[in-house]
């Protein structure tokens, strides 16, 4: 196992980690754009530039595996002004809008101009312009915020195996680009949004929704299907609002079109509000006592007229364990009756 | 499953029959990507292109309910080929001898005019799957959807039995639950044959314990399965139904037969968050609270316990389903008193070990997988470490029975059914998403150019799709997804929903599970 050091500090890291990594290690920041730690990295940035002994040039932390007795330095005065220099040149083709950016005070390229004092542009001059919305119902993609750090392109083919988008075209004019430059038709898993360093990339239903300010961050677990990947509900005044997932989390972040985009029924005006009872086939509102009074009552007719196992209770395979627990303690200790089951077995 | 997700990364060999990984569990494919990046072999085994083919090394295109004979099959091929692990099952399996005979006859030949796979492809299949001693098999309703269900499963398990891929790291025997807390449903006992943590209720002394801890006596009946309490109520067997946060018109076989059980029931209770299309026919409907809206906890399918937190309050009136049960009870004459979801789940954990370890505090952050029954047992990822539980396991022959229903001259197509990546089972969650219902919100069959072509059938036609149980009207996509022969109806939609054609008559034997996979159709223009 090579030993570096980095900033005067020296650690023992497995042979083959990069000098970006072994600095995480030893918890010293290097600033990133292109670089994600579940993707293979490719050095496009050039914002973790750092100087190591012995070579003429910057190099970038990212792509530089340790070698034995590397010494490492995180930041110069060169090395700083090199990185602000590109974060100016980045920021001379972004539109200035954080102000209804949706990823504003989540951003990035916002945070790292915040961190270097970039106010005025040294490189104002031309700017991509690109009017033309994608029509696809889940994902927002302004490529005026895109910096073509390429994070998505490699979720997108890494990860998810699908490759739905790529760079097209060259220089100035590159972008990021669906096939024919169509409207995006993929899976909609949203891992590039999840990965989106900036504003290029949100989700059409969270738009206007709320940002940073007063939403609650919740964890839970996604409601759909048995995987039970780890979710986070961002709640703003008693609403869903988005849905993400953490890093570090055993699912790594990642989610489905259903897990991500699919809560917005939770908030449908179609919820059931009030307890209903049938009368001559009509559904009337009645309040909860009166509702389960009825069903005691009929329950217990029932049950004194034809016996216990001529009762049976379906339970739910979307309800938590506890609820599932009471219930069929329900039906076997307050009504008697084995006469339960769920849909395991359909 | 009794390894775990992880693990999946580290499999050799990955071997998925009777799941479309991508579109019904897609992280778990995302796991079986990276496995796939890192050189794991995939076999893919499924009457349709599923998209997981993409991926596969070797894609094995069954033809509809022939999965005993394809996994005997492969099975034949390891044994003829001394493939299979002799210590493993010297150490801990029985019947061998007598199950070897059973698979003799499945010859690749054999077993190619079964299946339809070319024999090469089953000898592919067994030396991948055979010869790897980090292989896992993967599965879901494609294998249990059928009168052979249980057949289909224990060939699956004599399989790994026979290779040794089971009981260490990397292997096992994986079938990937469809719903958030399906695996929890059972583990809590919502099974008509057993109590909390699969304990059977016809033995004496699980009854004594359970009645013991619940203050009452129990009856030692095994109780109705969901699929026989359909044909219960229309005896007039079964006079009541509480069904909480189910809806069984759409998503039993047969809807017709199930609306009118159901509407001959003299009293039906639905709790459920929507006006289901089972609320609709129900006496009296409660409104629930959904998953953000209460805490508790969910098992997923690799048995791990996680925490699910209330975020938001539920709307109007509705209530968390702990406080209805209660009340009901109470009312009953039985009154259950919990103060938060957490008592229940130490009352669930002192009747049954695996749970006892599992503790609100201890899951704050990550879950924790059963059996862990101590609170200072970190949990399972894989079963079985060092032997089973009751000593030796045995083989169990399998023999090959054709599906119920197959084609013939008036209902010459194969339908399956099944989900697609954007909706969920009844639909009553994302068909109110907008944006997933404007990308996914039309009913479609899926049919083979082949026979699109013979019928004089366009891609978007409307389509009429009889069987013997009704029809409905459907829009036609015309796509190689499936073969020639085989049509396949997503269940997600009432407007032309699925079950109105499914075969309700057709259960496994052993465990009443409906051959939702394979019924006879014809397409009618």
């Amino acid at each position: 196992m090579p030993k570096v050091t980095i900033d005067g500090r020296t650690i023992e890291v497995p042979t083959g980690t990069t000098v970006l990594d072994a600095a995480k290690m030893l918890d010293i920041p290097i600033p990133t754009l292109c670089y994600h730690p579940k993707l293979t990295p490719f050095g496009g940035c050039r914002l973790c530039i750092v100087e190591i002994k012995g070579i003429p040039r910057p190099v970038t932390s990212c792509t530089t595996p340790v070698s034995e007795g590397m010494e490492v330095t995180t930041s110069t005065p060169q090395i700083e002004d090199l990185r602000k220099t590109v974060l100016e040149l980045i920021l001379s083709d972004h539109p200035n809008d954080c102000m209804v950016c949706e990823r504003a005070g989540d951003c990035t390229l916002q945070e790292l101009a915040y961190f270097y004092g970039i106010r005025e542009n040294r490189f104002a001059g031309e700017r991509r312009i690109y009017t033309k919305r994608d029509g696809n119902p889940f994902i927002e993609r302004d490529l005026e915020k895109c910096i073509l750090c390429g994070r998505c392109v490699k979720v997108c083919d890494e990860v998810q195996g699908v490759g739905a988008i790529d760079f097209g075209y060259r220089g100035f004019k590159s972008k990021i680009c669906t096939p024919y430059e169509k409207d995006l038709d993929c899976e909609f898993c949203g891992q590039c949004v999840a990965v989106c360093p900036t504003g290029a990339l949100t989700g059409k239903l969270w738009a206007f929704k709320g940002r940073q300010k007063d939403i609650k961050e919740i964890d839970t677990v996604c409601p759909y299907c048995g995987t039970g990947c780890n979710i986070t509900l961002h709640i703003r005044r008693n609403e869903v609002v988005r849905v993400t997932s953490r890093e570090d989390t055993w699912n790594e972040g990642w989610l489905c079109v259903k897990g991500r985009f699919g809560y917005k029924f939770i908030s449908s005006s179609d919820r059931l509000k009030k307890p209903l009872i049938k009368r001559n086939g009509q559904f009337e509102e009645v309040s909860w006592d009166k509702a389960l009074d009825y069903i005691a009552e009929k329950l217990n007719d029932i049950k004194s007229k034809y016996g216990a196992d001529a009762i049976g209770g379906l339970s739910s395979a979307r309800c938590t364990n506890e609820e599932n627990y009471l219930f069929q303690k329900l039906m076997r200790a307050a009504i008697g009756t084995n006469n339960v089951d769920h849909c395991a077995r359909l | 499953m009794t390894n775990s997700i992880r693990e999946i990364e580290g499999m050799e060999v990955i071997f998925i029959i009777g799941s479309n990984t991508k579109e019904t569990h897609p992280v778990i494919a995302n796991r079986m990507i990276k496995a796939y990046r890192k050189g794991a072999k995939i076999i893919v085994a499924d009457p349709r292109k599923v998209p997981m083919v993409r991926f596969a090394e070797l894609f094995l295109n069954l033809r509809p309910g022939t999965d005993v004979a394809l996994i005997n099959g492969i099975a034949h091929v390891i044994l003829k080929e001394d493939m299979y692990d002799r210590h493993f099952i010297d150490e801990k399996v029985e019947g061998f001898e007598e199950w070897k005979k059973s698979v003799e006859e499945f010859t690749p030949e054999y077993v190619e005019k079964i299946t339809g796979i070319p024999k090469e492809d089953i000898i592919k299949a067994a030396r991948l799957y055979g010869n790897s001693r980090r292989a896992g098999i993967f599965y879901t309703m494609g294998i249990t959807q059928h009168t052979c269900g249980t057949d289909n499963v224990n060939a699956i398990a004599n399989l790994a039995l026979l290779t040794g891929n089971i009981g260490r790291e990397f292997t096992g025997i994986s079938p990937l639950r469809g719903q958030n807390n399906v695996q929890g449903a059972s583990d809590a006992g919502c099974l008509p044959n057993v109590y909390p943590g699969y304990q059977r209720v016809d033995l004496p002394e699980i009854k004594h314990k359970f009645e013991k801890a619940w203050g009452v006596s129990l009856s030692q009946n095994a109780g109705l399965k969901a699929t026989e309490m359909i044909p219960a109520a229309l005896e007039g067997r079964l006079k009541a139904m509480y069904i909480m946060g189910e809806n069984p018109v759409i998503t039993d076989p047969n809807i017709h037969h199930t609306v009118k059980a159901l509407k001959s029931l003299e009293f039906l209770v639905v709790q459920d968050i929507f006006m289901t299309e089972t609320a609709e026919l129900a006496d009296v409907v409660l409104p629930a609270a959904c998953f953000a809206e209460k805490d508790g906890t969910f098992t997923n399918t690799e048995r791990k316990v996680q925490r699910g937190r209330k975020a938001v309050n539920p709307p109007g009136e509705a209530r968390d389903d702990i406080f209805t049960i209660m009340e009901i009870s109470k009312r009953l004459g039985y009154p259950m008193d919990y103060n938060s979801p957490e008592e229940v789940l130490e009352e669930f954990g002192k009747l049954w070990p695996a749970l006892a370890g599992i503790k609100y505090n201890r899951i704050e952050k990550h879950g924790i997988q059963w059996p862990c029954p101590t609170n200072d047992h970190p949990g399972t990822e894989y079963l079985y470490k060092g032997g089973f539980p009751r000593g030796k396991v045995h083989f169990t022959p399998t023999q090959y029975t054709p599906p119920a229903e197959i084609a013939d001259k008036d209902y010459p197509f194969i339908l399956t059914t099944g989900r697609n990546l954007f909706q969920y089972h009844a639909g009553s969650m994302t068909r109110r998403v907008e944006p997933i219902e404007s990308h996914a919100g039309e009913p479609y069959v899926e049919i083979n150019p082949s026979d699109s072509e013979r019928l004089d059938i366009k891609d978007g036609d409307m389509v009429k799709v009889v069987s013997r149980r009704g029809n409905i009207e459907i829009k036609a996509r015309v796509t190689r997804m499936v073969s020639e022969g085989v049509v396949f109806i997503p269940m997600h939609y009432r407007e032309a929903a699925a079950n109105i054609l499914t075969n309700d008559s057709a259960l496994d034997r052993h465990v009443k599970t409906p051959e939702y996979k394979v019924c006879s159709v014809r397409i009618e223009k």
